[in-house]
């Protein structure tokens, strides 16, 4: 209301003599640090748009002096990188996997390598560091159930399990016994007993008799006589204590009645052949290589 | 100080219209013990997934953008509203334009739009734009809200009876022009069907996604910045009963602001599709920014010359003051992570969430704290609030609850930062994803705990408010009194 300059006791400087309800304004200078910082920042953005990609015409845009723009910074880093790694590469892509292995040199390298690419393409189904989860193997131990050598892992990695897009997947299927009515409630129950034996638990030892005759007309063909599985098959292995679901009655009755069948994608075109050498070496190192 | 009881006898003669600031600072409160609360569920989500309980409306997915438009939109709005109303009036000794009516169709249909997008999150119907979720018909609505606050603001500055408009007003004004302009612009949608929800953007690709963080980091400026620094401008002054430091920085700087908040959007999108011309833009305007928002700190830490041994003793100026400190930081923080070269490692990680929560926790919600303690007892004529020492505990609380929050995100965005790009000499990558998800882990606990303390602290505001409402006055020795007969006593 009023326009009555007045000076602040405290202060010393005038008002402006504004007053809204009861405030009212004292007219200090801007501050001079705060005057030169806002002309800094302001000479530092013009000159960044002199040196950088900034100010678009109708059609075009400046391009800055110094050339660079995301586009060639990442090519530069990739570049940099493919270039410290060709030498490697080029042998990689020459020798064969047991060459690569053999040489000290391309081991380290695939062993970087392949643990990296691990950790991106693998590491989610088979766990960091290829522990396994529930359904999906580990590959820290011997256990395999396509064979363990290198050229089976490399095999598996081109061309996956029971990925039916590849016709070289690794494929089985082992039939839903109750589900499909091959065999009855009782005859799992006996058959499941007779499976705890092969790892050497307690079982019942009526039904496990039972259970053997089931066993040898349904699922020694794929698990062998002896349930030590058979590879070439890709009949899983019944006596090493080692459970890709599960060795509980419940969990076996579970995979005796509707069956399991787990998928791996088919590597082979996704990633390239030194790629997938560097993982089978990095793979087959884990721990159970054969 | 004659000439302020002078105004403020002369102004009493105005029929003030305080009930729709009464209804908007008790939805102050109400939403804001909502979205903190949801804040801090989703919080612990994050630390402990388990807690999602496989249940659809309760996915961190869906709670995320609760979360988030609770305290933007529903707390942060509602403090808007209400204080703008107050100060609107009180600044222009006038009455809201638009009688009774509006301002109350004002106030209840912005809560309307609350509950309409609050009920669309969780039942999954969303648009997908960060901040914008709410589909066509709840942006709808929103805009005829939106117009009729406008014109209740700007009839209000016409009707004065004083000969300039106060700063706050500027901000205020700024706020409500400017988000209304943002919303329109990024809400472009076609619907699919007329009775249907589902709505597609008019924008495809990068432009998209400019669009999307024009509006995204403008909601930041004009919501979060410009329309709280009008709240301070208001109440810091007179809780501290000084008067404003410098009327030319407030020019200087609101203008400034305003000018260079729009163009830095970009920053958002670094190293990404769109072009690097944009990106340049975006980064070098979040660094002239700087001098700009520090403009408002300036402004609002001078004012306390000669008050500030008030700190002391009055904890609703401490709220203020610390907000103003948070304030300061995050606008600092800010430029800084726009930097091309810091944004590289600090885009998509924590340290982005901690940089949020400075702002959000510590200068919107410690300023608007500040605001509803001053109203509370002014709007329903209380002698004072229920209790200074509980206003005390809440920003202890509060403070402490916040520090651990962004300390926590620092080390842990910044660790992850570091994690994602650390690779050996020829180039390979050290660290898998979930080797970072999994170092974040501790960090994530101290940060939901962080968050339990501050929601701890706004529960004791609302039973602080509560009894001050019901006209109760907690009589104990006033705060900083103990102190001072043990320092007489040691002389």
């Amino acid at each position: 209301m009023s326009t009555h300059v007045e000076k602040d006791a405290v202060t010393g400087t005038d008002t402006t003599g504004h007053e809204w309800d009861g405030i009212r304004e004292l007219n200090t200078p801007l501050p001079s640090w705060w005057v030169y910082v806002f002309w800094a920042c302001i000479v530092w953005s013009v000159g960044y748009w002199v040196v950088y990609p900034s100010w678009p015409s109708a059609t075009d845009y400046l391009k800055g002096t110094f050339g660079t723009t995301n586009r060639t910074q990442l090519h530069e880093t990739l570049n940099n990188v493919a270039a410290e790694r060709a030498p490697y590469m080029e042998r990689l892509a020459a020798l064969d996997l047991h060459e690569v292995a053999n040489d000290a040199e391309l081991l380290n390298f695939s062993m970087a390598g392949g643990k990296a690419v691990f950790a991106d393409n693998c590491a989610p189904c088979h766990g960091t560091g290829g522990v396994g989860n529930p359904g999906y193997p580990s590959l820290l131990d011997d256990d395999w159930l396509w064979g363990g050598t290198l050229d089976d892992i490399s095999q598996t990695l081109h061309a996956g399990v029971r990925w039916t897009e590849n016709p070289d997947t690794r494929f089985n299927e082992m039939p839903a016994f109750g589900r499909d009515e091959l065999l009855s409630r009782d005859e799992i129950g006996d058959v499941v007993q007779y499976v705890l034996a092969f790892s050497g638990r307690e079982t019942d030892a009526t039904a496990a008799r039972r259970g053997a005759e089931v066993f040898e007309f349904n699922c020694a063909s794929c698990h062998g006589e002896d349930g030590k599985g058979i590879q070439e098959l890709g009949g899983p292995n019944l006596t090493d204590g080692i459970w890709l679901y599960g060795g509980d009655v419940a969990t076996i009755t579970e995979t005796v009645t509707n069956s399991r069948g787990g998928v791996m994608p088919a590597w082979e075109g996704r990633l390239d052949e030194e790629t997938i050498k560097m993982l089978a070496v990095y793979v087959h190192s884990l721990g159970g290589g054969q | 100080m004659s000439q302020g009881s002078m105004a403020q006898s002369a102004s009493s003669s105005v029929d003030y219209n305080m009930d729709v600031v009464r209804w908007g600072a008790i939805a102050t409160v109400f939403w804001g013990v909502v979205g903190f609360l949801v804040g801090d569920v989703i919080a612990w989500q994050l630390a402990f997934p388990v807690l999602n309980f496989d249940i659809e409306y309760l996915n961190f997915g869906r709670l995320r953008p609760l979360h988030t438009s609770a305290v933007v939109f529903a707390f942060g709005g509602n403090a808007l509203l209400a204080t703008s109303f107050y100060v609107v009036q009180r600044t222009c000794r006038a009455s809201l334009f638009g009688g009774k009516a509006l301002p109350a169709f004002v106030f209840w249909g912005y809560q309307l739009f609350i509950v309409m997008a609050a009920i669309g999150y969780v039942t999954g119907v969303t648009q997908g734009r960060e901040y914008a979720e709410p589909e066509w018909f709840v942006d709808l609505w929103l805009t005829l809200v939106w117009v009729c606050y406008l014109a209740i603001f700007v009839g209000t500055l016409l009707k004065r009876q004083e000969p300039h408009i106060y700063v706050a007003n500027w901000f205020y004004l700024a706020f409500i022009v400017t988000i209304a302009m943002l919303h329109l612009g990024n809400n472009l949608a076609v619907p699919v069907s007329f009775f249907g929800a589902k709505s597609y953007s008019m924008f495809s690709g990068v432009q998209d996604a400019l669009t999307q963080w024009w509006y995204g980091h403008n909601a930041v400026g004009f919501f979060l910045t410009a329309g709280f620094l009008g709240m301070m401008y208001y109440f810091v002054p007179k809780r501290a009963n000084r008067p404003v430091y410098s009327y030319r920085l407030s020019i200087i700087h609101f203008w400034a602001l305003i000018f260079l908040y729009i163009w830095a959007g970009p920053h958002h999108l670094h190293y990404t599709a769109l072009p690097d011309w944009a990106q340049t833009l975006g980064m070098t305007f979040s660094i002239m920014l700087w001098m700009p928002s520090w403009g408002g700190m300036i402004n609002g830490l001078m004012t306390l010359s000669g008050a500030w041994d008030k700190l002391r003793t009055d904890p609703v100026l401490r709220f203020m003051v610390a907000a103003i400190g948070f304030y300061g930081m995050s606008t600092f923080e800010g430029p800084v992570m726009s930097i091309k070269a810091v944004n590289g490692l600090s885009h998509y990680t924590d340290w982005t969430v901690g940089h949020v929560h400075s702002g959000a926790l510590g200068w919107v919600a410690f300023i608007s704290f500040g605001a509803i303690y001053f109203l509370i007892p002014v709007l329903w004529n209380r002698e004072r609030l229920y209790s200074m020492r509980l206003v005390a505990y809440h920003f202890w609380l509060g403070t402490i609850g916040i520090v651990l929050y962004i300390t926590s995100m620092w080390v842990s965005g910044i660790m992850q930062g570091l994690m994602w790009r650390a690779y050996d000499d020829l180039g390979f990558l050290q660290y898998s994803f979930i080797e970072t998800v999994e170092a974040m882990h501790p960090y994530y606990i101290i940060r939901a705990f962080g968050g339990f303390l501050f929601l701890l602290g706004a529960l004791i505001m609302v039973w602080n408010v509560y009894k001050t409402i019901r006209g109760d006055v907690r009589r104990s020795e006033p705060i900083g009194e103990a102190d001072a007969i043990a320092a007489a006593a040691a002389r």
